[in-house]
């Protein structure tokens, strides 16, 4: 109920805004609207999101593998840390756009740059992050794995990925934020569609309410994703932490 | 099935550089169906020493022999379950043949049947212990090492936890090596008990009690207290 309320205020400051500073350089929300459902209508608005959503999901898949993988590594071995700690202090600090301007340049302006370039801007915060949580793994328990002989998977399973766990949610979580705002930068500056590439057009053409209707069209597809996946998995991963006597 | 144990010394190094001796010489060998009790002051390096019998700690002077393929079950100071599954699964991540029948009878001894579903953190630290000691039990170990599985229990808790551990030592020929700094305990528990000076504990001497432990009667007890706390352990 709050929640709906927010929305409405929202609504109405925005109509108020739109009065006061004149439509041509903010629309009012019928014509937004009107903008989402012409885009709708004639399937542009869908192929773009799904381009987009699924640029996301490829490079948010690849960046938390990889970087899940070297994080418990460089938490477990001293050595792999020592050599990689330049490496991601150097990820770490490059600036997105270097990032993506570069992978263009050296790949052309194909998917697998874009999409590699959107994942390697997320992968040093996720490799950070799983290091941290392989730091404070409890050697107690692990040496209850060995007294107990248990074998390698199922020690990594039972006894190393549940401590895991909230580093990996919390690297989920930031990463996912990183990409949503990589993702429209990086198809601005090399892809054909999703968008990046129709808020560019718009931009191009000072189309704002195409320009508006694909970004809140955008925003409401990110904030679903947080609400209905995100979330829940956040909880799930912590219901033993809850149950406490 | 035999443990024999000939350490000559075990030391560390701290965060700043000093070294630390925590073993000077212990030389000990343990017969299967005996229970072994270290027995020694708090601080001393029982713990230490155990960390090295179970083969956890590999970093020391000596040898420990002890049949390669033993079946260890270990019961730590803290409980050390796993807080993200309950009771009956910790058991049995950790015992994966365990039959139904061996666990219900495990858990009627232990009295953890209305347990089995819990979490740990719902636990109290009595039943986290007992859970612990049902998870090396269910292992059907050739070697049970309790690390003061009655610190820090109140008495009456004390007493029938002991009396549980003497039910299931019972049940099983096996190695058990029990670590405690409390006399009672180890003279109740134990057939040969090995006296540990202060750190760097060395071995002060082996003493074999040679009535079975269902036979022993509070007078036997005292009896042998008495002799022990002639010796004037803290003192040498």
């Amino acid at each position: 109920m709050l929640r709906l309320i927010s929305v409405a205020v929202l609504l109405v400051t925005w109509w108020i805004a739109s009065l006061l500073v004149g439509g041509a350089k903010l629309p009012p929300p019928p014509a937004v609207l009107a903008a989402i459902v012409t885009e709708a209508k004639s399937g542009a608005l869908f192929l773009n999101l799904g381009a987009t959503l699924a640029r996301v999901t490829l490079s948010f898949a690849l960046a938390m593998t990889l970087g899940t993988a070297i994080g418990y590594w460089m938490g477990r071995v001293r050595l792999a840390d020592r050599l990689g700690d330049p490496w991601l202090i150097l990820l770490l600090n490059l600036p997105a756009l270097v990032v993506i301007v570069l992978a263009y340049i050296w790949a052309g302006l194909t998917e697998v740059a874009a999409i590699a370039a959107i994942a390697i801007n997320k992968l040093p915060t996720a490799v950070v992050t799983l290091r941290e949580g392989t730091r404070a793994l409890d050697p107690a328990l692990d040496e209850m794995a060995t007294v107990f002989a248990f074998p390698r998977g199922k020690a990594f399973r039972h006894v190393v990925l549940p401590q895991l766990a909230p580093y990996v949610a919390a690297a989920a979580r930031s990463g996912l934020a990183l990409i949503w705002k990589i993702v429209l930068v990086a198809e601005l500056l090399g892809r054909s569609n999703g968008v990046g590439f129709e808020i560019g057009v718009a931009f191009q053409l000072f189309d704002i309410p195409l320009l508006l209707a694909y970004s809140l069209s955008f925003a409401a597809v990110v904030l679903v994703i947080e609400t209905a996946l995100v979330q829940p998995f956040e909880v799930r991963v912590s219901r033993w932490r809850s149950r406490a006597a | 099935m035999q443990l024999e144990a000939v350490i000559t010394g075990k030391a560390y190094r701290n965060a700043a550089g000093e070294q630390h001796d925590v073993l000077d010489k212990v030389e000990l060998s343990l017969r299967s169906g005996e229970v072994g009790v270290l027995f020694g002051p708090s601080g001393c390096g029982k713990s230490t020493l155990l960390r090295i019998l179970s083969g956890l700690d590999r970093d020391y002077q000596g040898h420990v022999s002890r049949p390669s393929q033993a079946r260890i079950g270990m019961v730590f100071q803290e409980p050390r379950l796993l807080p993200w599954r309950s009771v009956e699964d910790n058991i049995r991540l950790a015992a994966p043949g365990v039959d139904e029948a061996k666990l219900s009878a495990l858990f009627d001894v232990l009295e953890l049947s209305a347990h089995r579903s819990h979490f740990p953190s719902e636990l109290s630290l009595g039943l986290a212990r007992r859970v612990a000691l049902a998870r090396a039990l269910a292992v059907e170990p050739d070697f049970l090492i309790l690390d003061e599985p009655l610190a820090s229990l109140d008495d009456a808790l004390a007493a029938r936890l002991r009396q549980q551990i003497a039910t299931l030592i019972e049940g099983r020929t096996m190695l058990t090596l029990l670590v405690t700094h409390n006399l009672d305990d180890a003279v109740r528990l134990g057939d040969r008990l090995f006296l540990l000076s202060a750190r760097p504990a060395r071995l002060l001497r082996t003493h074999s009690i040679d009535r079975p432990r269902s036979a022993r009667s509070e007078a036997d007890i005292r009896a042998i207290r008495t002799d022990l706390a002639r010796l004037d352990l803290p003192n040498r």
